[in-house]
């Protein structure tokens, strides 16, 4: 399925994307797969998927300690490629990646986007690589037909924003707050106006994330015009502190999924 | 040549968080670089308070042992000893000149941490100073000046925490703080304006030692050795010898344990492990795995211990400019107890690099020829360091 289709589907039944974010390998490869299929059932509407990288510096310290474990446990880039295929031949539902830019350059631009249109990998979205260094990638994404994902902040100048929406494909990834990735627990007011400020710039869907940690949060967003949420490090925190007890990882990210799937249902909108 | 490259080397490979800051600042400095009050304000701090220009030393018993006239510029007498004060007080003035109250960095030898935190007291900034916790444990009299100087040390504990890791954890902070906090970056490395910044401050380097070395010897030297970390004492000293094409132009990076070891940070010299990637804002020859991970390095000497290099560094290598070659730990102590012994000087572990290399490259040259080395930085910091690979107790 592609983006389109599915925010189209969502708003039909009044419900926002919920978008889980998860690190491919995290901890290892075949319970990172499981976690992955558990969040299908539980309520993804859409995977975001991380390639582990040595040196992300626009995640805070859960999602390196993600990383970490994931690169522990010896994964590389063809097995991740194996996995989204596992993960492809499981399910139709569509794929997001977060990458970080060395993994794609040093496989080769041109082949990494290849290699992701064979396994039918919807969109990418590269930390470290902004407007003015994505020529090349958006090349590569485009002979692919491969959506390039491009992150929104609150300081983002309105120049800037008229040229990445210019670029964006699938959907804004819009950073709730300054700052790395992490958990934490309010919605900002900013937010709020930061996204009636792009809607009326494009027609692309928004995701917001950045700190989206809990369904109250997730329920506050589903009231504002908001297409999706992304939710990583809370996610990613279970894993971390289920790490000796791998029977539970899943349980609790099922439940967690579900009950952020339920906050993003049937909400009134606010304007 | 694209904006912020060299060649194809350099570039913005940074989170949208960061660009409008990164942004900010390459305009201030394009504003500021050549305004005349701004270089009023610099240049006083430079000559008044840094000590500037430092000299260039003839050290007459290494010439005579190695057969060629080896001079030293004499970074090491700038204050806090080391040619880091000239960034430092150059961007914390830019800093100020954007409205920013606080200043953050990282630091691997901790020079760069001590000159950050010494420029913050003298101009009334708040300092924050990122170290691996390595780092920390091998160089303890520079945390502690810094602590004197009034900056908070912030240990970072992640990945192989040193100053890859102190790196990547200031740029974190950054990315929620621009509003007040310039990142004060302490090499020619990062994100476009960054090595284009640390390089027109650290240039007044090579500029004195041109001016000095043809005052001295009424030529130009036949080369110009420095070591190279991310590279600031090298491109500073480089940049005014760049058209003088006689004269070689000689990095170099920190050979460690051998390269075949893979314990060492030898971004040009490990065919393997060393290959063109993007890390830290931007692309340039950078250690890596097969994967694209980045590769951990070893050096002894903290301010070399880095998987990446300036991507001028980078371009100049790849047009034939400059040359880049490497020493082991074991000749970097060897030339630190040769210069310490013979000329008087004890040398920084990281300067000892060139040193070493020089020493090679001596004995091929002609007694008259004439070597000129940037003696970047002071030892002090390093005996402790030293006094635990020679067995000494302190």
């Amino acid at each position: 399925m592609n983006y389109a289709e599915l925010f189209h589907n969502l708003k039909r039944k009044n419900e926002i994307a919920l978008i889980p974010f998860t690190v491919i390998g995290d901890p290892n490869y075949q319970t990172s797969l499981k976690i992955v299929k558990n969040a299908i059932h539980a309520g993804a509407d859409i995977l975001e998927l991380g390639f582990p990288f040595s040196d992300p510096t626009a995640d805070g310290p859960t999602i390196q300690a993600a990383d970490q474990r994931a690169l522990q446990s010896g994964i590389t880039t063809d097995q991740c490629f194996e996995f989204l295929r596992e993960v492809r031949s499981y399910s139709m539902i569509p794929i997001g990646l977060l990458i970080y830019a060395n993994l794609v350059y040093r496989y080769g631009i041109e082949e990494f986007y290849a290699k992701l249109s064979d396994i039918s990998v919807n969109s990418v979205l590269v930390a470290d690589v902004p407007i003015e260094e994505a020529t090349p990638f958006i090349k590569a994404a485009r002979n692919s037909a491969i959506d390039t994902v491009f992150l929104v902040s609150p300081l983002t100048t309105n120049e800037r924003l008229t040229q990445i929406l210019a670029q964006a494909r699938g959907f804004i990834y819009l950073i709730s707050r300054l700052g790395v990735t992490g958990v934490r627990n309010d919605v900002q007011d900013l937010t709020i106006k930061l996204i009636k400020q792009i809607k009326r710039k494009t027609q692309l869907p928004i995701a917001v994330g950045f700190g989206i940690s809990n369904p109250e949060q997730v329920e506050t967003l589903a009231r504002t015009e908001v297409d999706g949420v992304i939710v990583g490090s809370a996610i990613v925190k279970i894993i971390e502190e289920n790490i000796d007890r791998p029977e539970n990882i899943n349980t609790e990210i099922g439940s967690f999924i579900a009950s952020l799937k339920n906050a993003t249902r049937g909400s009134c909108k606010i304007s | 040549m694209k904006n912020g490259y060299f060649g194809h080397y350099g570039g913005q490979f940074v989170g949208e968080t960061l660009m409008p800051a990164i942004l900010e600042l390459d305009s201030t400095f394009k504003k500021l670089k050549h305004d005349r009050e701004f270089n009023k304000n610099l240049n006083s701090l430079l000559s008044k308070y840094v000590g500037r220009p430092t000299p260039v030393t003839f050290c007459p018993n290494l010439s005579t042992k190695f057969g060629c006239k080896i001079y030293l510029k004499r970074e090491d007498l700038a204050h806090t000893g080391a040619h880091k004060i000239n960034n430092a007080l150059g961007q914390a003035l830019l800093a100020k000149a954007m409205g920013k109250t606080r200043i953050i960095a990282e630091t691997g030898a901790g020079q760069h941490g001590v000159a950050t935190a010494t420029a913050c007291a003298k101009l009334g900034l708040d300092c924050q100073i990122f170290m691996g916790v390595v780092d920390m444990e091998r160089q303890k009299p520079n945390v502690f000046r810094m602590k004197l100087l009034g900056a908070d040390v912030i240990p970072v504990r992640s990945g192989t925490q040193t100053l890859k890791d102190a790196i990547n954890e200031t740029l974190r902070d950054w990315s929620a703080s621009t509003a007040t906090t310039h990142y004060l970056i302490g090499s020619a490395l990062g994100p476009h304006p960054y090595p284009e910044i640390v390089a027109h401050f650290q240039a007044v380097i090579g500029r004195e030692a041109r001016f000095q070395i043809l005052k001295e010897t009424k030529r130009l030297p036949n080369a110009v050795v420095a070591c190279v970390g991310g590279g600031s004492n090298a491109i500073g000293i480089f940049r005014a010898f760049l058209k003088d094409s006689d004269v070689r132009l000689i990095g170099v990076e920190a050979g460690g344990l051998g390269i075949k070891s893979g314990k060492h940070a030898a971004r040009f010299a490990d065919p393997e492990l060393g290959k063109p990637g993007i890390l830290h804002g931007s692309l340039t020859y950078v250690l890596q795995d097969q994967n694209g991970q980045i590769y951990n390095t070893h050096s002894i000497s903290a301010g070399l211990d880095y998987s990446a290099v300036g991507p001028e560094h980078s371009y100049l290598r790849e047009i034939g400019r400059a040359e880049y070659y490497y020493v082991t730990d074991k000749e970097c102590l060897k030339a630190f107890h040769l210069l310490s012994e013979m000329e008087g000087i004890i040398p920084a572990l990281e300067s000892s690099h060139a040193l070493a290399y020089s020493f090679k490259l001596a004995r091929n040259l002609d007694k008259n020829d004439i070597l000129l080395i940037n003696l970047s930085g002071r030892g002090d910091k390093d005996i402790f360091e030293v006094a635990r690979y020679s067995g000494d107790k302190l």
